[in-house]
């Protein structure tokens, strides 16, 4: 079949909905929280008209419930999903670790939410950087279109390798805004993600078997060990099935960080998310007139793209990090894990963290144009100012 | 052991075993003979959840399991939630839940994980109204973690946290009535049960399966281990229990109330009878036993009342 791509005007939060509406997830169990709701929301709305067969929804009473709900559908063989953001994440927290070590490859999408308090509802990436040893793969969206990709391949990585996903949207950049997000027909996501068949199910009565039980010492170690090699497996698997993505639908996704006009670059903006669109407009700029700048698209966080950003750091001669996230006692988390891989390598462009836009503070095309400055006579002076900038601080 | 046709025939409890020999429980363990009863009750196309609690154990390490069933282990606070999710999972792929020949959905839950940890979980599950069984066995404390007080831990009794010193013993709150909770839901079918009688338990577990919608057993299943009481008398315990209307049993069946014992008609024993051969009340003064003994009673009488009623 020809690919026709359908065009929708929606919301990250609907292009996730339409995602796990293609993906012909059979049990979504959710509980409500901003920005994450009109996901669930849009949903129900998909049962309530006839838009779904065969799914189930589970209005569950918290998120940790929610995520219990999804480890006990995907344990018995269904394609799960749940949706979520900030505290909720938290909350589900426990869970998280429930359904990694128990290999099951539910897919949920995160709203990147500041963590309260003070309360906030806008965008910043803690909470899921927070999850970041839980055994769950991550990939951080750009875009609404992202969104809807990212979820499609997640679930196809997802079940390949046995492991959990969350794909990561802004609170509000992307989760309620609309843009034009090109769909898939429901045929050709049916053949580039067909249904799930998972190595084990508890509908199998015949070889009775039990899942979570008591690790001795003499095997909780080799447990861990296994999904360890299922990361670094999935790297492999991310990047088969993004060429894959690419060569049917056009978007390539072979590529765990996006490389954009980095190749004569003398230093790179390296980020996640939704910030990274704002950056890449920024290096257009910043071409023009005459920087040699491009920027760096983390995608996945988890497993690390640790081969894509040794190419990359080889070939530069400074990395400025973008975290809009932070570790307290340490710093950006990006940041810190980018310069830990680099340490055993002969790759060592200066790097320096900026810390931007924290719960929601607007980051604009100026302020990467100001960044640009400051590593440019960074890189002129052969040293740090500051290693860790709090970019944003109101002095 | 083949069981002979003969004596078959005269068992109403299912001669056939799926809990196997070699399991890791206690000594006059009651949760392992409960797991047992209701392995026969519903075969081996059984998919049970047991979050943590001495059951855990009792299945045995990985990857060992003394159950014939299928079992997800999970966290302590999820069992209302994993069952709901693993019953949603059957019928999104078309499987027949509950019923005479449907798969059956069972949680599994001590008294910790289901009257505090799992109470909101559980009361989820209740009220969204899925096609499977939640029992929690009820030994009074947190067992497996080496005998701290839960929310069903009764007045008086002596737990690791809430000891009986010299002047002053901690536990001074009577025993929460959970299954009055689960009533509350106004879900089709709710009982409680004893380890004590087999028979009763077993017909309710049947009459759960029957029933669509979400059900609920409380088992009184003694711990001789947190309670202090020798290995050999945790039947004798479980009768007691009843007799002395300490635990008694009976039904809620779509509003009404059906007392099963002890009979309506006799005076329940003395509850003294039911403490005197546990050491966790031993340092328990006859106020003390009159405070408990008139608990006893009075929610007796209100049960009582609720089966005349509502009967």
């Amino acid at each position: 079949m020809e690919y026709k791509p359908i065009r929708k005007v929606v919301s990250g939060n609907y292009a996730a909905a339409y995602a796990a509406k293609h993906a012909r997830v059979e049990v979504v169990a959710a509980y409500p929280i901003t920005p994450q709701t009109s996901i669930i929301e849009k949903i129900a709305e998909f049962i309530a008209n006839g838009e779904v067969e065969n799914l189930q929804y589970v209005a569950v009473e918290s998120e940790h419930s929610a995520m219990a709900a999804c480890i006990g559908a995907s344990a018995a063989g269904a394609r799960a999903f749940t949706a979520t953001s900030a505290q909720g994440l938290a909350l589900m927290h426990e869970m998280l670790h429930w359904a990694s070590g128990a290999r099951l490859p539910i897919v949920m999408v995160n709203v990147n939410r500041a963590m309260a308090p003070p309360w906030s509802v806008w965008d910043d990436q803690t909470d899921s950087l927070a999850q970041r040893d839980t055994g769950w793969m991550q990939f951080y969206a750009e875009n609404n279109q992202e969104v809807y990709d990212g979820v499609l391949m997640s679930f196809k990585v997802a079940e390949t390798v046995n492991l959990p996903a969350m794909v990561v949207e802004s609170a509000f950049i992307l989760s309620h805004t609309y843009d034009i997000v090109e769909m898939i027909p429901q045929e050709l996501v049916d053949e580039f993600l067909p249904p799930r068949k998972p190595l084990y199910t508890l509908t199998d009565f015949d070889k009775p078997f039990s899942v979570g039980a008591l690790g001795t010492p003499a095997d909780y170690y080799e447990f861990r060990y296994k999904i360890e090699k299922a990361m670094e497996e999935a790297r492999e698997v991310i990047r088969k099935v993004g060429k894959e993505f690419g060569e049917m639908f056009g978007r390539d996704y072979s590529q765990m960080i996006e490389l954009y006009r980095t190749d004569d670059a003398d230093f790179v903006f390296m980020g996640m998310g939704s910030l990274m669109g704002t950056v890449k407009q920024a290096v257009d700029v910043l071409r023009e007139e005459g920087y040699k700048v491009g920027a760096a698209k983390v995608r996945w966080f988890r497993p690390f793209p640790k081969d894509e950003l040794y190419e990359l750091a080889k070939n530069v001669k400074g990395i400025a990090v973008l975290d809009r996230n932070f570790s307290f006692g340490q710093e950006g988390i990006l940041f810190n894990e980018a310069k830990g891989v680099l340490y055993n390598t002969d790759a060592h462009p200066i790097m320096k963290n900026y810390i931007v836009g924290l719960g929601g503070r607007d980051f604009t095309v100026n302020d990467v144009k100001k960044i640009a400055d400051n590593m440019k006579a960074i890189i002129e002076k052969g040293e740090l100012d500051v290693e860790v900038d709090w970019y944003h601080l109101k002095r | 052991m083949e069981i002979p046709e003969n004596v078959k025939k005269r068992l109403s409890i299912p001669a056939e075993e799926h809990f196997y020999a070699g399991h890791t429980a206690c000594q006059g363990c009651g949760a392992s003979l409960g797991l047992r009863y209701v392995l026969k009750a519903y075969g081996k196309k059984t998919i049970f959840a047991i979050p943590a609690c001495c059951s855990t154990i009792i299945a045995g390490p990985w990857p060992y399991s003394a159950l014939d069933a299928n079992l997800f282990h999970t966290a302590f606070e999820t069992t209302g939630a994993v069952i709901s999710g693993i019953e949603a999972a059957l019928k999104a792929k078309g499987y027949k839940v509950k019923g005479e020949d449907g798969i059956m959905v069972v949680g599994w839950a001590g008294d910790g994980g289901t009257a505090d940890i799992g109470l909101q979980a559980l009361s989820g599950f209740l009220e969204r109204g899925h096609d499977a069984v939640y029992i929690m066995y009820d030994n009074e404390a947190y067992m497996n973690t080496g005998i701290q007080r839960s929310g069903s831990t009764p007045y008086g009794a002596w737990t690791t946290n809430t000891p009986g010193g010299k002047k002053h013993f901690l536990e001074k709150r009577h025993k929460k009535k959970v299954i009055d909770i689960v009533i509350a839901h106004e879900i089709p079918y709710a009982a409680t049960a004893s380890i004590a009688y087999p028979e009763d338990f077993i017909r309710k577990l049947k009459k759960a399966q029957k029933t669509p919608g979400p059900s609920f057993i409380q088992l009184f299943a003694p711990c001789p281990t947190g309670w202090r009481s020798p290995t050999d008398k945790s039947i004798e315990l479980a009768r007691l229990a009843v007799q002395t209307a300490y635990f008694p049993l009976f039904e809620y069946e779509n509003g009404r109330y059906k007392i099963n014992m002890p009979s309506t008609k006799k005076e329940p024993k003395p509850i003294e009878e039911f403490l005197k051969l546990q050491g966790r009340f031993k340092y328990m003064t006859k106020e003390d036993i009159e405070i408990l003994q008139q608990w006893v009673l009075h929610e007796w009488e209100k049960l009582k009342k609720l089966a005349e009623v509502f009967g």
